[in-house]
């Protein structure tokens, strides 16, 4: 097959031909009865695992198993931000490896991610803020990461739209950046992975259900899905909100509780709003996406959930909050709405590592978060099932912190407790 | 929307009420005597039911008062509501 790319010159030689001589970006193979090594869910830290280790480790002999279709959980269902802002330098290293991947990925893929580094600016609402967003600056620039803290001026001038009146509900007084913060086009991080990962031979297996585990001696050899029992020397698990569901399947029980978290997005308009900014009052962040629209987030819903739907309280809170900020915004409507089912960790920090089954490896816990670390979460799951070894990033996140207490606390760096 | 039957309020809106996680975590009965693996599934570790599960709630800005709820945690119906200390309800899921 000749190794056609993306370009400017291939989409003028295709639209001489009306577009209809492009082919499909990945292959629809049936699963061979054995692999050397199975990842467990197609979305984007799944198929970021089998680029890796295709790519770096030389294993293409993988399959990437996805119970609907590639993409179609949270990483379609994300509000879209990168970042790297983070307190702790073991967090600094995870997240700024992902930050730097994703810098580099539309040139890596060969499919333009649409990463737009347009800054990220965390609002501070009182002086105790104000000292700890200072706190947060220096740690964050201590771990070598770009950070800026911004006075009240420097916050009304980047954002002229938000509402700076001494009476708002959260008083505006500062607040930090971080420049190289922003968005990228989360379908495409999915697409490119899983284009890439196909043209090195793995093979993306959609509509197939891993319903449970092959174990002989101890060891998983596999797993039993929809569509058969597939074999594989190693097993990688990166199935976010499910991961305490098929935990359960292989015998052991995880950290982990489920929640839905809800976002919305607004009509399109024109350009207003040039940053992702995110207010720790309130829990509610926004950016504008490149057709226009309003991207909005906030905190979880009030009660485990598996159902990706969100409920009324949390959406009425987001949306009061973002209007206590953008009172212009009041004016909008939303398009749609949506939940995803989250991971969330007691210390807020993903799960990298083996787990307690032996030949079964974990990447999960990413929480509220799992969007921007995708590169990271890819990079150091590949590692860890090509070597049986923890790449020294990870180190801190395997699942046996919980033991010995070295927890890595992060619900107060990101303003959200995910 | 959740409407949530208090057993001592009756029927409220779920925004009054505060859910405080896994109900029937038992403490190991002599922590001196658990290991780390033991402490840390105790305080850590999560049945995190996919369907009927069972969890502790207040009634936060109402009574004040705790007892357990067994819900649907794919469609949030409620299928019981009972005090602190009795045991998991029959539920068929």
């Amino acid at each position: 097959m000749p190794r056609s790319t993306y370009s400017a010159l291939s989409l003028l030689r295709h639209g001489l031909t009306r577009h209809r001589t492009w082919r499909p970006a990945w292959r629809r193979p049936d699963p061979k009865p054995h692999y050397a090594a199975i990842i467990v869910g197609g979305g984007g830290h799944g198929l970021a695992t089998a680029y890796y280790l295709a790519k770096t480790h030389g294993i293409t002999d993988v399959a990437v198993l996805e119970k609907g279709w590639i993409g179609g959980g949270n990483t379609g269902r994300n509000t879209t931000v990168v970042r790297s802002n983070y307190y702790f330098a073991e967090s600094g290293r995870l997240y700024d490896l992902a930050l730097r991947l994703y810098e580099g990925l539309s040139r890596e893929l060969d499919f333009n991610v649409m990463l737009s580094q347009r800054g990220m600016l965390m609002l501070a609402h009182s002086h105790h803020d104000m000292e700890f967003a200072r706190r947060t600056a220096n740690a964050i620039r201590r771990n070598g990461i770009d950070c800026d803290l911004l006075d009240r001026d420097a916050v009304a001038r980047r954002l002229p739209l938000l509402d700076m009146s001494t009476d708002a509900r959260f008083p505006v007084l500062g607040g930090y950046r971080q420049g190289r913060g922003g968005v990228a086009r989360h379908d495409a991080v999915a697409w490119g992975y899983a284009r890439a990962a196909d043209r090195l031979g793995v093979d993306i297996v959609q509509n197939c259900e891993v319903l449970g585990f092959i174990v002989e001696a101890g060891r998983i050899v596999g797993v039993e899905t929809t569509r058969g029992a597939i074999r594989a020397d190693r097993v990688g698990l990166a199935v976010a909100g499910h991961s305490g569901q098929l935990a359960a399947k292989a015998g052991f029980r995880l950290p982990i509780t489920s929640y839905a978290l809800q976002a919305f997005v607004s009509e399109p308009v024109k350009p207003i709003l040039d940053e992702v900014v995110l207010s720790p009052a309130t829990g509610v962040y926004v950016s504008q996406s490149d057709k226009g629209e309003l991207v909005i987030g906030g905190g979880l819903d009030l009660h485990p959930s598996y159902s990706q739907r969100g409920n009324l309280p949390t959406a009425e809170n987001v949306l009061s909050g973002l209007v206590g900020m953008f009172p212009c915004f009041a004016n909008l409507r939303l398009m749609r709405s949506w939940g995803g089912i989250v991971d969330v960790v007691p210390d807020s920090s993903p799960i990298i590592g083996p787990a307690p089954v032996y030949g079964l490896y974990l990447n999960c816990g990413w929480g509220t978060g799992g969007f921007k670390a995708i590169p990271a979460g890819g990079t150091l799951l590949a590692h860890l099932m090509a070597t049986g070894e923890q790449h020294p990033i990870a180190r801190p996140f395997g699942l046996e912190r919980f033991r010995t207490g070295a927890l890595v606390d992060e619900a107060a760096a990101s303003g959200i407790p995910h | 929307m959740l409407l949530i039957p208090c057993p001592w309020c009756g029927l409220r809106d779920e925004a009054e009420f505060h859910c405080g996680g896994e109900s029937h975590v038992v403490r190991p009965p002599d922590p001196d005597a658990a290991d780390d693996a033991a402490w840390a599934a105790y305080l850590f570790d999560r049945d995190n039911a996919k369907g009927v599960g069972f969890e502790r709630w207040l009634h936060r800005h109402g009574c004040g008062r705790w007892f357990n709820v067994a819900r649907d945690t794919v469609t949030h119906e409620i299928r019981a509501v009972y005090g602190m200390t009795d045991p998991r309800p029959e539920t068929a899921s």
